[in-house]
Parts: structure tokens; C-alpha cells; sequence
């Protein structure tokens, strides 16, 4: 049928494919779970119904919607569910609504004949017998998982008033053997792909704010040194390759500037530097240390570590330098601050008898509470819309990455199959 | 060799996927959402499908990550006579004693050899943070440098940087452990 030099290009190309496959079953191996491990208190009860041609997709879209509603903690997927609804059905919401649910996601998953799939759903609010609108997507095989996040974030906000963060993407390292992987994967963990794969050690990675960049601390020149890459390309710079250590980048909220802590003027500082490389100006002028930088959302002030002090304690200072102000009494160890995305609320790991857990302070009152009760708590970032942290822990001798609620009562671990899994950090808002 | 060229047709493979299969798919496809079709919700309760449906819009964003592997080959191990590594007590970055003479004879041999460089690498323990042990492990290395400034070595010959945490000399959380991975290695470049 087709001649024959065509058709080499087509046999290269399907093992090309074949090989591409392969090469995406890898992370696969490394994919993360979700365990719940918590119990809340007021969750919104739902049904979603089997989506109608469920059978002919990979993916069970009704599912992940439920997964990514209960990690989020505000909601609790009903048991009983309408069968043999979609989202061009008329339910029965009063009957639906006797079974427990407030709402109500109906939908149906086809297959079209370029090889997309057609996702549709309907939401129903039961409780005033209300139709709260749908969308449909068509998707390719791969972006099937994508699609389901999106009707979760949709149903998010429609019920809560709040973005949903289903759809947005979580930067983490793993250590497997002696190998080094960035990964780039959905906030549920799924869907991983490798970034950056070093012999050496990578450490804290940093989204930009527009979501197509990380800069983070890459040890593959025998020495910390910060880079920029562009996630799409692959294409990287070097941000930060002064003598000595080069660590800790933090974007400002306009994305021109990072942060970073420098030790070529000795000890370790902290340097503003122009998001396009060039000379870093010092920022911090102290003997101590001076690290983890994190700017508050106004881009006004910074956020750091510091052992001024004599322990490590968590200072605030406006981005412009100046007069510093300390924001820890409590404890002699609290590090990694991150501010929530309103700028009310810094989470951070504190130290209690050894123990290093991860709490969260109301910044107006100074008031810090404790939010987990395990003991190797690491690098907490907040989801975008404020309302779940990411954070690296270690249960039963096993590094994982596990969310949690602002008040700790419903927690996802996000567990891996192998390996270390550390240094997550949570992406923006996809952009519409 | 062979291993590497296999490393490598895989590389230009996987990146095959990045770009060209998964990019290109991503960048021309119509991933935008519609709304669903009201006919279906007119039915429905109240003539609220039109407000709901309002919000039926979105772009599913390009999700392609392209792949790199910065593994390359081993490098050098310099001429370097004598222990190089100085250990440290807990949250300690001063010198002991014993360790006087290790650094004199990395002194010397620097002293002898102006063009030589050396690199000094501030290591920690397992506890605590990965940023703040790496400002930790900067200042051992950066107390072994004005050890060796102190004995003669010029400034510009030697680097004090830190791995932190993130290189242990040996695994395991038990004291003895520990106590060996709180170092500054003295390396030859």
C-alpha cells in the first residue's frame, strides 16, 4: 500500500512510539498513592455517578474527581450513586438528595473517531434542586486524567467558592540508588515525568509564578549552584554560579526577581538577582546565617532563616532590605517558611523534643500550633489556593509526600513505591 | 562504550518524547473547554442552566515536560597526599586540635604548587533541614579555608562549598554514623 521508503518512516516512528511507552512506564513505577489517613468533620456529601461510557476510556474520570474532592478534605464521596445518568439527564434530585448527597456529577466519557476522548459532566445542587452548569473537553488518551481535574476543580468552586487546585502541577526529587530525578507531576501525584535526571544531588525546587519554569539547586558541578529551566524545553540556565555555595531560590510574586543565599562574599547571605542572571545585589549584612528566603505575596517583604539569634529562628524583612524583625519565640529549631497565599499564614518546621514537626502560625497573633504528629517533617509549600499544605515526611522508615489540611484532620500521603521522595513544591494556578 | 551509546540513543529517545511526540500533539489540539449543550439541562430545575453554564469554559494547559539527564562521566582524582577529611562535634564548626597537622600538610603541598586548587566541602549530619544544613556545612568548609589561609594558602587557590545533608559519608542514624558525616573534605582539583 504505501511505497516503500514511507514505510520504514512508519515502522521508525511506531517503535519510536513503542520506546516512548516504555520510557513513560518508568515513572509509572515511581507513581505516588493516595492513602487517606484522616477523618473530617463538616464535608460536603456528593454522588458522582459512573461517567456513561466509562468502559471505553483508560481512566475512571469518576473516580479521580472523587479522590482529588476528598483529598481536598471539604468533601466526602456519598457510597450510593445514580447509575445510568449523564450529564444530558433530568435526575431525580429529591430522591438523590434522601440518599445523602447535597450534590450531585453526572457525565459521560465517548470516543471520537480521531482517537480524543469527548468528557461531559453535569453538577447538581440537590439541596436547592438546582442545575450548577457543565463543560465537555476533548482530550487526547493522555490528557484524560487532566480533563477529570479539571471537573474537580470546577465542582470546587462552584460548591465552595474557592479556586480548586486539582489541575495544577507539584514539583518533587527522588533518590532511587544513587540517582537524582525532578519530577513534574498533577497535584495528586499521578501523571509524573522527569525534568531533570542527575547523578548529583537536586534540592529546592522553586516554581515560577507563570508555572513554566523551576529554579532550584542543582550539585552536578561538585557544587550547589541555581539554575532556571524551562519545563516545556528543557532548556536551562544558570541563575546563581558564584564561588562557594549558590542555594535557595525564591521567586518574586512578578517573576523578574529571585531571591537565592550566596556565600562568595563569605558565610551565607541573602542576594536579590534579576530572573535573567546578572550581578546579585546583597540583600542581608549579617555574621549568621542567612537562608530560605521566601517573598510574602505582595512581593513587599521576605521571609528567612536565621541563626542570629543563636538557633535557627524565622525573621521577616521588607525585600528591600532594612530593619528585620523575628517572627519564632517558641522552640530552638524552626526553619523553611512558607507564607500562605493570602499572607495571613506562614507554615514552617519547628523542633519539639527532637521531633521536627511541621506548624502553622496566624501571623496577626503570632499563634502556632502543631498540624502533624510525625517526627521528619520537611519543606511545606501551600496549594495556590491556600487551603492544603505539601509537605516531605518519613513514616515507618520511608520518605513520602503528603498533603494536609490547615487544621491537620484530613491528610493524603501521596505514597511512593520506591525510593526517596522529597522537596515538593506546589505549583501555581494553570493559566486559562 | 557501548553502554554509553545505548545511554545516549535512549536520551535522544526520551527527549524524541518530550518534544516532538508529546509538544507538538499538545501545541496544535483544541483543548478548550465547551460548554455543554443546554438542551439536555433545559429540563432541568428552575432555568438556572444558562447561569451555570456560563462558567463551562476552559483551556486545558500544555502539560509537556522535556526530559534531561546531566550524567556524565567521572572526573579526576588530583595527586593528594595524606587523610583529607576533618571531623566536627555536634553543631560545631571549630577545628579541633587533632586535626592541626592534617591541614598543615594540605597547606604545604597548596604552598608548593600555587596553581594547584582545592576545594574544601563542608558536610553535615542527617538532622534538620536541607537548606539550612547546607549554610551549616559552609561554614565548616569555611573554617578549614582560614585554617589554611592562616598557614599561607592563598584565598584564590582554595573554594569552601557545601553538600549539607545531602552527601553522608555513611548511612544509618545511630551516633557513630553521625558523627561521621559532620566533615570538611579537602579535595584536590
Amino acid at each position: 500500500m504505501f511505497p516503500n521508503p514511507f514505510r520504514h518512516v512508519f515502522v521508525t516512528l511506531r517503535l519510536l512510539a513503542t520506546l516512548c511507552l516504555l520510557a513513560a512506564s518508568v515513572p509509572a513505577s515511581a507513581q505516588l498513592r493516595i492513602e487517606v489517613s484522616g477523618v473530617g468533620l463538616t464535608q460536603l456529601p456528593i454522588a458522582i455517578a459512573p461517567f456513561r461510557g466509562q468502559e471505553s476510556a483508560p481512566q475512571n474520570i469518576a473516580s479521580i474527581v472523587q479522590a482529588d474532592l476528598e483529598r481536598s478534605g471539604q468533601f466526602r464521596g456519598t457510597d450510593l450513586v445514580p447509575v445510568n445518568l449523564d450529564e444530558l439527564a433530568r435526575p431525580e434530585l429529591t430522591a438523590w438528595r434522601q440518599k445523602g448527597a447535597d450534590s450531585l456529577v453526572v457525565g459521560s466519557v465517548t470516543r471520537l473517531a480521531d482517537g480524543r476522548f469527548d468528557v461531559r459532566f453535569r453538577l447538581w445542587d440537590l439541596t436547592r434542586g438546582q442545575d450548577l452548569g457543565g463543560q465537555s473537553y476533548a482530550v487526547t488518551q493522555a490528557d484524560l486524567r487532566q480533563s477529570a481535574h479539571r471537573i474537580a476543580d470546577f465542582v470546587y468552586e462552584k460548591l465552595t467558592g474557592d479556586k480548586g487546585i486539582f489541575s495544577t502541577r507539584i514539583a518533587y526529587v527522588t533518590k532511587i540508588a544513587q540517582r537524582y530525578n525532578l519530577w513534574i507531576a498533577d497535584a495528586d501525584g499521578e501523571n509524573a515525568q522527569s525534568a531533570l535526571a542527575s547523578p548529583e544531588p537536586i534540592i529546592s525546587p522553586a516554581w515560577s509564578p507563570l508555572g513554566s519554569q523551576l529554579a532550584y539547586v542543582s550539585f552536578e558541578s561538585r557544587k550547589p549552584v541555581v539554575y532556571v529551566h524551562e519545563i516545556a524545553t528543557g532548556k536551562r540556565r544558570l541563575l546563581a554560579n558564584f564561588r562557594g555555595s549558590n542555594s535557595a531560590p525564591a521567586w518574586s510574586p512578578d517573576g523578574r526577581t529571585l531571591a537565592v543565599t550566596l556565600s562568595r562574599d563569605g558565610g551565607s547571605q541573602l542576594y536579590l538577582i534579576d530572573a535573567q542572571g546578572g550581578e546579585p545585589r546583597r540583600l542581608s549584612q549579617s555574621s549568621s546565617i542567612d537562608t530560605e528566603p521566601m517573598f510574602s505575596p505582595d512581593g513587599k517583604n521576605i521571609y528567612f532563616v536565621s541563626d542570629r539569634g543563636g538557633s535557627p529562628q524565622i525573621y521577616s524583612m521588607a525585600s528591600t532590605g532594612g530593619s528585620v524583625q523575628r517572627l519564632t519565640f517558641t522552640g530552638s529549631y524552626n526553619i523553611s517558611p512558607s507564607i500562605s497565599p493570602d499572607g495571613k499564614s506562614l507554615a514552617y518546621i519547628s523542633r519539639v523534643n527532637g521531633a521536627f514537626r511541621l506548624h502553622l502560625m496566624e501571623l496577626a497573633s503570632g499563634n502556632a500550633v502543631a498540624i502533624t504528629d510525625t517526627s521528619l517533617d520537611e519543606s511545606p509549600s501551600f496549594a495556590p489556593n491556600g487551603r492544603l499544605i505539601i509537605y516531605a515526611t518519613a513514616a515507618q522508615g520511608r520518605q513520602s509526600l503528603t498533603t494536609t489540611t490547615l487544621d491537620g484532620r484530613v491528610k493524603t500521603r501521596l505514597a511512593g513505591a520506591s525510593g526517596e521522595i522529597r522537596e515538593p513544591d506546589w505549583g501555581p494556578l494553570q493559566q486559562q | 562504550m557501548k553502554r554509553i551509546l545505548l545511554a545516549l540513543t535512549f536520551a535522544a529517545v526520551l527527549s524524541g518524547c518530550g518534544s516532538s511526540v508529546k509538544l507538538d500533539e499538545v501545541a496544535v489540539e483544541d483543548k478548550t473547554g465547551t460548554l455543554v449543550g443546554a438542551q439536555g439541562a433545559t429540563a432541568g430545575a428552575a432555568g438556572s442552566g444558562a447561569a451555570g453554564g456560563a462558567a463551562g469554559r476552559g483551556a486545558l494547559a500544555s502539560q509537556g515536560v522535556a526530559p534531561v539527564d546531566v550524567t556524565k562521566p567521572g572526573s579526576n582524582a588530583a595527586v593528594q597526599q595524606g587523610p583529607r577529611i576533618v571531623y566536627f562535634e555536634y553543631d560545631s564548626f571549630v577545628i579541633k586540635p587533632e586535626f592541626q597537622s592534617l591541614i598543615e600538610t594540605h597547606a604545604r603541598q597548596l604552598r608548593a604548587d600555587p596553581v594547584r586548587k582545592a576545594v574544601v566541602e563542608g558536610h553535615t549530619d542527617e538532622t534538620g533541614g536541607r537548606e539550612y544544613n547546607l549554610a551549616l556545612g559552609q561554614k565548616r568548609a569555611e573554617a578549614v579555608r582560614r585554617a589554611l589561609g592562616l598557614l599561607g594558602v592563598t584565598d584564590a587557590q582554595v573554594e569552601a562549598v557545601s553538600y549539607g545533608k545531602e552527601k553522608p559519608a555513611v548511612q544509618g542514624s545511630d551516633e557513630a554514623a553521625l558523627a561521621q558525616n559532620r566533615r570538611a573534605e579537602i579535595n584536590f582539583r
